[in-house]
C-alpha cells in the first residue's frame, strides 16, 4: 500500500467522501473510547445531537460558536493558501480583545453605537494584524520558521495579556482579573433581541458578518489577482518569485488578514456575548479554526460546514456533559485532536481504498 | 550563599524534565522530523505513569507505562510523518490536542476525581535519595554546601539525567554509528538513502527514542514532583523545552545550557514574586515567564547568531526514482 501520494480520485469525490471518512473514523475512535470508559456511544451521539440541534436555545448557542469557528477557520486558511501554517491565531484573537476593549473603555459612553462598533471591529482586526505582522516579518525578511514564532507569539500573548488585565485593565476593586462590563452602547445587538419570537441565546449580528466573511474570502482567493498572487506563493514559493511576484509581502500580508481574521472571532465573543474582557477569554478558539480549516479543505464552503460541525460539538457537548457528567468538555477537545489528525495530517489515508473502488468501475 | 545555592537547587529540579524532553525533540529533529508534540507526549506519559504508579505502587511500572504511552504517540507521529509522508506539524498539533482531551477523561472515568489522578501512595512515588556523607559534610564551607544542597538530594531521575542521560545522547548523537546516520538522514536524506542507509528505519528510531525521553519527563512531573497528574500539567514545558533546543542550536551541551537557563530564570521569578527591586521596582512575574520565548524569536531571526537548524527539516522523504 503506498500512502502519502497525491489523489487520484475526481475532485468532488477528493472534497466529499475522503473528509467524511477521515470524520467517521475521528467519531468511530471516539466511540471507542466512549464506550471504554462506560459510556454508551449511540446514546451519547444522539445527547450531543439533540444538544445542539434539538431546540431553539440550543441552535442559538451552536451557531454563536460556528460564529467564531468561521473566523477563525477562515484566518487559518488564509494562510495556508500561501503556503504558511498560523499556529498563532489564539494569540492574534487575544490580542484583538486587547483592540476592542481599549476603544469600549476609551469610548464606550461617548460615542453612539454605528460609530463605536465598527471601531472596535477595526481595533480587532488591526490589533490581530499587528500581532500576525510580526512573525510573517521574521519570516518573509529574516527566514525565521513562522510556526514556532506563532507558537511562541502565543505563549507571549498569554503573558502579556494576563499582565495587563491582572494589572492594568482590571476593574477598579474587583477581585477576578476581568474588566468593567462595557456600556450597552457596545453591545453588538442579538438576534433574539431583534426577531422577539426567536429564544435567548448570544447569537448575533457577527453571524452575518461571518458569512460575509467567508463569501468575500471566495471572491478574493479565486476570483482577484491577488488571491492569484497567494495562491502561487502557496504553491511554488520560487515560481511566484521567478514570475515577478513579490514573495515576501504576499506572506506579510496574507499573515496581516489572517490575524485580522481571527481577531474578529474574539468581537463575536466580547461585543456579542460577555461584553467585558476575561483571562483567556478566546478558549481555543484559534485551535479549533485549525481543525476548521483543514476540515474544509481551506474552501469557504467546507469552513462554514465544518464550522458548524465544531460549533455544534461545542453546544451539544456542553450539553452532553451536563446529562453524563462521565463526559467532560475535554471529550470535545479530544475529538477536535483526531479531527485534526485524520482529515489533516493523514487526508488521503483512506485514498488508497476508494481509489481502488473507483478504478474497477471505469472498467 | 544558602540562598544561592537553593537557588540553584531549585533551577536543576525545573530544568530535568525540560532536558528530556530537549533531547527527546532533538533526536526527531535531528532526523528530519520537526517535533512540536513534545508537550502532548510529556503530558500523555505523565498521567499515564501516576495511573500505573497509583494501581500498582511501584514508580518504576508507573515509569514503563509513560515511556509507552509517550512511544505510541511518538509512533503515531511516526506513522504521519515517514510512512504516509503527511505534515508533521499538523499532527504535532493533532498529538496535543489529543493528549489534552484524552487525559482528563480516562482520569475522571478510572479514578474519579475531576480529571486528576488520586495522590500517590508514599510508596509509589520516586524519593528524594540523600548521598552519603550528606548531612555529615554539610559544615564544611562551599563544597559543603555544594555536595549537601546541590547535589544531594534529588529523584533517582535527576541523577539518570544528568549523569546518564545527557553523556548518552551526545555520544550516540556524534560518536556512534546511528548518531551519523541520524545526522545524515536530518541533513540530506537522499545522500543518506544513496549510502544505502534506510531514511525510514533511521526516523522511526529517532522518534521512538524521542518518547522513551518524554516518557521519562512526563514521569518525573507527575510521579516525583507533584505526586499526582493534574489536568494539563505540563503547562507548556515542551513548547519550552522546544525553545530550549532551538536556542541550543540543535546540540545536546548547549540544548542542555539553554534548559538551565531558562529553569533558572523560572526560579529566580518564583524569588522575586512581590519584591521590589531598586531602581526597576516589582517586576512582574509574566516578564520573566516570556523571556525564553522572546529569546528563541529572537534568535530565529537571526539577531543572536544564527540557528541552524537541520536542512532537511520537516520535508518528508520521498525516495528518488
Amino acid at each position: 500500500m503506498k500512502f502519502g501520494q497525491p489523489s487520484t480520485l475526481p475532485r468532488w469525490a477528493q472534497l466529499t467522501i475522503l473528509p467524511a471518512l477521515n470524520l467517521l473514523a475521528a467519531l468511530l475512535v471516539t466511540g471507542l473510547v466512549t464506550w471504554m470508559i462506560g459510556e454508551d456511544p449511540w446514546e451519547c451521539l444522539k445527547l450531543l445531537i439533540s444538544g445542539a440541534f434539538g431546540y431553539g436555545e440550543g441552535i442559538g448557542y451552536t451557531l454563536f460558536y460556528t460564529t467564531s469557528y468561521i473566523f477563525a477557520g477562515l484566518a487559518v486558511a488564509t494562510a495556508f493558501h500561501a503556503g504558511l501554517f498560523n499556529i498563532g491565531g489564539e494569540g492574534q484573537a487575544y490580542l484583538a480583545g486587547l483592540g476592542v476593549t481599549l476603544v469600549m473603555l476609551g469610548f464606550d459612553h461617548t460615542l453612539p453605537p454605528y460609530v463605536l462598533i465598527p471601531l472596535a471591529m477595526l481595533a480587532a482586526m488591526g490589533f490581530g494584524a499587528a500581532w500576525a505582522y510580526i512573525p510573517a516579518y521574521l519570516q518573509a525578511k529574516r527566514g525565521s520558521h513562522i510556526v514556532v514564532t506563532t507558537i511562541m507569539f502565543n505563549f507571549i500573548a498569554y503573558s502579556l495579556m494576563l499582565y495587563l488585565i491582572s494589572h492594568q485593565l482590571i476593574e477598579a476593586g474587583s477581585q477576578n482579573p476581568t474588566t468593567r462590563l462595557f456600556a450597552e452602547n457596545g453591545w453588538i445587538p442579538q438576534v433574539h433581541e431583534v426577531f422577539t419570537s426567536l429564544p435567548s441565546s448570544p447569537l448575533n449580528l457577527s453571524f452575518v458578518f461571518a458569512l460575509l466573511a467567508a463569501g468575500l474570502f471566495y471572491l478574493i482567493v479565486w476570483h482577484s489577482r491577488w488571491g492569484f498572487t497567494l495562491r502561487t506563493v502557496g504553491t511554488n514559493e520560487h515560481a511566484a518569485g521567478y514570475a515577478g511576484m513579490s514573495v515576501s509581502r504576499v506572506i506579510i500580508v496574507a499573515m496581516c488578514v489572517s490575524g485580522a481574521l481571527a481577531g474578529l472571532a474574539s468581537v463575536n465573543d466580547l461585543l456579542g456575548s460577555s461584553h467585558r474582557m476575561n483571562v483567556l477569554f478566546t478558549n481555543g478558539v484559534g485551535f479549533v479554526g485549525i481543525a476548521v480549516a483543514l476540515m474544509g479543505r481551506n474552501h469557504p464552503v467546507g469552513i462554514v460546514l465544518s464550522a458548524l460541525l465544531f460549533g455544534a460539538l461545542t453546544q451539544g457537548g456542553s450539553d452532553l456533559s451536563f446529562e453524563k457528567p462521565m463526559i467532560t468538555r475535554e471529550m470535545i477537545l479530544f475529538i477536535q485532536g483526531l479531527i485534526i489528525l485524520f482529515c489533516g495530517a493523514l487526508e488521503n489515508l483512506f485514498e488508497p481504498f476508494i481509489a481502488g473502488l473507483f478504478k474497477r468501475k471505469d472498467k | 550563599m544558602e540562598m544561592f545555592f537553593s537557588l540553584l537547587d531549585s533551577t536543576v529540579r525545573v530544568a530535568t524534565p525540560l532536558v528530556l524532553a530537549a533531547l527527546a525533540g532533538m533526536f526527531s529533529e535531528r532526523s528530519g522530523v520537526v517535533d512540536i508534540s513534545l508537550e502532548g507526549k510529556m503530558l500523555a506519559a505523565a498521567f499515564a505513569s501516576a495511573a500505573a504508579a497509583y494501581v500498582t505502587h511501584n514508580p518504576w511500572i508507573g515509569l514503563l507505562a509513560g515511556m509507552m504511552a509517550a512511544v505510541s504517540l511518538a509512533m503515531v507521529h511516526a506513522f504521519v510523518s515517514v510512512t504516509y509522508n503527511g505534515n508533521q506539524l499538523i499532527s504535532g498539533m493533532a498529538i496535543n490536542t489529543i493528549a489534552s482531551g484524552i487525559t482528563p477523561v480516562l482520569a475522571l472515568a478510572w479514578f474519579q476525581q475531576g480529571g486528576n489522578t488520586p495522590q500517590l501512595p508514599d510508596e509509589g512515588r520516586f524519593h528524594e535519595i540523600a548521598l552519603p556523607f550528606a548531612d555529615a559534610l554539610r559544615d564544611v564551607p562551599v563544597v559543603g554546601l555544594v555536595y549537601s544542597k546541590l547535589i544531594s538530594g534529588h529523584s533517582i531521575l535527576v541523577y539518570i539525567t544528568a549523569f546518564i542521560v545527557i553523556p548518552l545522547v551526545a555520544w550516540v548523537l556524534y560518536r556512534t554509528r546511528f548518531g551519523l546516520r541520524l545526522r545524515a538522514v536530518g541533513e540530506n536524506p537522499h545522500a543518506a538513502d544513496t549510502a544505502g542507509i534506510s531514511v525510514a528505519r533511521v526516523r522511526y528510531t529517532a522518534l521512538f527514542w524521542g518518547g522513551m525521553l518524554c516518557g521519562m519527563a512526563g514521569t518525573y512531573l507527575s510521579v516525583y514532583q507533584t505526586g499526582s497528574f493534574i489536568k494539563e500539567m505540563t503547562a507548556g514545558k515542551g513548547f519550552l523545552a522546544l525553545a530550549a533546543l532551538i536556542f541550543g542550536k540543535w546540540r545536546p551541551v548547549p540544548a542542555v545550557i539553554g534548559c538551565l537557563l531558562f529553569a533558572f530564570a523560572d526560579a529566580i521569578q518564583i524569588r522575586l514574586e512581590g519584591v521590589a527591586l531598586p531602581v526597576v521596582g516589582q517586576i512582574p512575574s509574566q516578564a520573566i515567564a516570556v523571556i525564553p520565548y522572546v529569546l528563541t524569536v529572537l534568535l530565529l531571526a537571526g539577531f543572536v547568531g544564527r540557528a541552524l537548524a537541520p536542512k532537511a527539516i520537516g520535508v518528508p522523504f520521498v525516495k528518488s526514482r
